[in-house]
């Protein structure tokens, strides 16, 4: 990202990227996004949850019957007794290793690549994973407590490392991914008990806090960089329409998740319409939220008029 | 010319530069998770997997960890092991000393894997080999010291043909019988109620522990002269030489000299 700015740098340091917005837009505008996604977020742990709560009521004789909307965790599940889904990365190690799963897994895996594919491929990473939360507030506490250093992975190293795991687990004949994988542990530390998965957490959330900002999400987590790849046609994106009222306040630069994708769209650096089609961009909108001037809107890939 | 290709030739190496870091750092990871996997793949001897369950090498290429088959267990049986415990993390396992399996007639654990970790081919829960049974402690079974407690033998969904009680004389009182509980390899499920309901406290006397730990193999040129004689109906190579026995070469040896 680079700072094509008349502003003094100083001054974007110190400045709290929310403010503007905030002030020109209300606190509600503001974080309609970050909202929306919190509520996704919360609301699909609590269709896992909805089982278990169901069953310690039923326990203390408050409920007659438990009741499952969903069962299982987002590495498989069933929702209403039919509708399959299944982790479609987890599944691709699982054929590399050299099992042949069964219908409902491949039925499961086909959904939810078609469900990304179609409408966003990161939407994932911003609107389901679990450790989204957790890195946003590493990030977030990063910014609050102004610490500097940064030492980022190199370039391109997840897509590399979806290759590697798919690898290893042909070598090993096991889901590798899963012997470490803090979005599936954290999960299922959720829904079934947590053991010592709050370590990995824990992990994730320091190096994201002390070392490499945004590391884990934009930098190393393979299971991101598969979705991303899953999503390079998908449908829903992030444009720039009002990118001329763009005032170089760099707000957005700061508080974006993956700041490299937002320069093409909205400074015309090497493609002409304002919308955002790295497969990098998680379609998270909080560009769109602290934006003063309204420059951001979430759409299609199609629509790439300016206003 | 040569202004243009020299900003080329750096960003090229600026290029190589980066895979080069990106694929060795991936790599690095990858041999990393690989070696860690390597270490942590083992299985508790005490921790039993669900019924169906593929051997335990296909297992962890096949089950992604997604709980169902806990969801589906009516008992509480399964678990998913939680990071930290010596079971490969969020692998479904049961304890039998603790809640053993209670051998639904429908299985319903196994039809609810998604991916086939739990063999789907298995309808007859009878057929389950979750683990094996072993009398492991001969010198605290209380049947082992003469005493009538056949509590593993009672609760045996098999009984009679996984466990049986096998009488024999008992020496120290020399007027008694010992029943003694034996496991039968060809009948027992691995269920584990044998184990959880052994009445010495803390470990079981008797103990379900996976096939591959529990079971050795005979050699496969191995053949059972008994066997081969009765399947041919006739020894095969020809009868027992008679050897006189001075002074008893009209008593018949006892047990009829039968190998």
């Amino acid at each position: 990202m680079s700072a094509n700015t008349a502003k003094p740098r100083q001054s974007q340091a110190l400045r709290d990227p929310t403010a503007a917005a905030r002030a020109s837009k209300g606190w509600w505008r503001a974080n309609k996004w970050l909202l929306l996604r919190r509520a996704c977020q919360l609301g699909l742990l609590g269709l896992f949850l909805v089982g278990p709560i169901s069953v310690w009521l039923q326990r203390q004789g408050l409920l007659g019957r438990a009741w499952w909307p969903v069962e299982g965790n987002l590495a498989s599940s069933l929702t209403l007794d039919t509708l399959p889904l299944t982790d479609p990365f987890m599944l691709l190690q699982s054929l590399a290793a050299g099992h042949l799963p069964e219908a409902a897994a491949l039925l499961g895996a086909a959904i939810v690549l078609a469900f990304y594919g179609l409408i966003g491929g990161r939407m994932y990473c911003s609107w389901f994973c679990p450790v989204n939360p957790v890195t946003d507030f590493a990030a977030w506490l990063r910014r609050k407590l102004r610490i500097k250093g940064s030492r980022t992975p190199p370039e391109g190293i997840r897509r590399w490392l979806v290759l590697v795991v798919l690898l290893v687990s042909a070598a090993t004949g096991v889901i590798a991914w899963e012997w470490v994988n803090p979005v599936s542990m954290l999960h299922r530390a959720l829904v079934f008990g947590a053991g010592a998965a709050w370590g990995v957490v824990a992990v994730v959330f320091l190096y994201d806090l002390l070392i490499a900002p945004r590391g884990w999400c934009g930098h190393l987590c393979p299971v991101g960089a598969f979705y991303g790849q899953v999503g390079r046609g998908a449908l829903l994106r992030v444009a720039a329409p009002r990118r001329r009222a763009c005032d170089d306040c760099m707000d957005c630069f700061q508080v974006c998740p993956e700041p490299h994708v937002i320069r093409p769209a909205l400074k015309a650096a090497g493609q002409d319409h304002p919308v955002i089609l790295s497969p990098d961009c998680t379609a998270c909108g909080r560009c769109v939220d602290v934006c003063s001037q309204d420059v951001f809107r979430l759409t299609t890939r199609f629509n790439r008029s300016e206003l | 010319m040569t202004d243009s290709t020299k900003p080329s030739s750096s960003s090229r190496r600026r290029f190589l530069q980066q895979s080069a870091a990106a694929i060795g750092g991936a790599c690095a990871l990858g041999l990393g998770v690989g070696l860690y996997g390597g270490q942590a793949r083992a299985l508790a001897s005490t921790a039993l997997r669900p019924p169906g369950a593929l051997p335990e090498e296909d297992f962890l290429a096949a089950c992604v960890r997604c709980g169902l088959c806990v969801r589906a267990c009516p008992y509480g049986t399964l678990k998913l092991a939680e990071l930290g415990e010596p079971v490969p993390t969020g692998t479904p396992y049961f304890t039998a000393r603790t809640v053993p399996c209670e051998m639904c007639e429908d299985i319903p654990c196994v039809p609810a894997c998604p991916t086939g970790a739990l063999d789907h081919t298995l309808t007859d829960i009878t057929q389950a080999r979750m683990g094996l049974a072993v009398l492991i402690d001969q010198e605290n079974c209380l049947n082992f010291l003469g005493l009538r407690c056949d509590v593993c033998y009672r609760v045996c969904p098999v009984i009679d043909q996984a466990i049986t009680l096998e009488r024999q004389h008992n020496p120290r009182s020399d007027r008694h019988a010992l029943l003694l509980p034996t496991v039968h390899s060809d009948y027992c499920t691995g269920c584990g109620k044998c184990e959880q309901a052994c009445v010495l406290p803390d470990a079981a006397a008797i103990k379900v522990l996976p096939r591959p730990l529990a079971q050795a193999k005979a050699s496969e040129h191995y053949r059972k002269g008994w066997e081969e004689k009765s399947k041919a109906g006739g020894s095969l190579i020809g009868d027992q030489v008679k050897l006189p026995v001075r002074g008893l070469d009209e008593k018949a040896a006892p047990g009829g000299g039968e190998p």
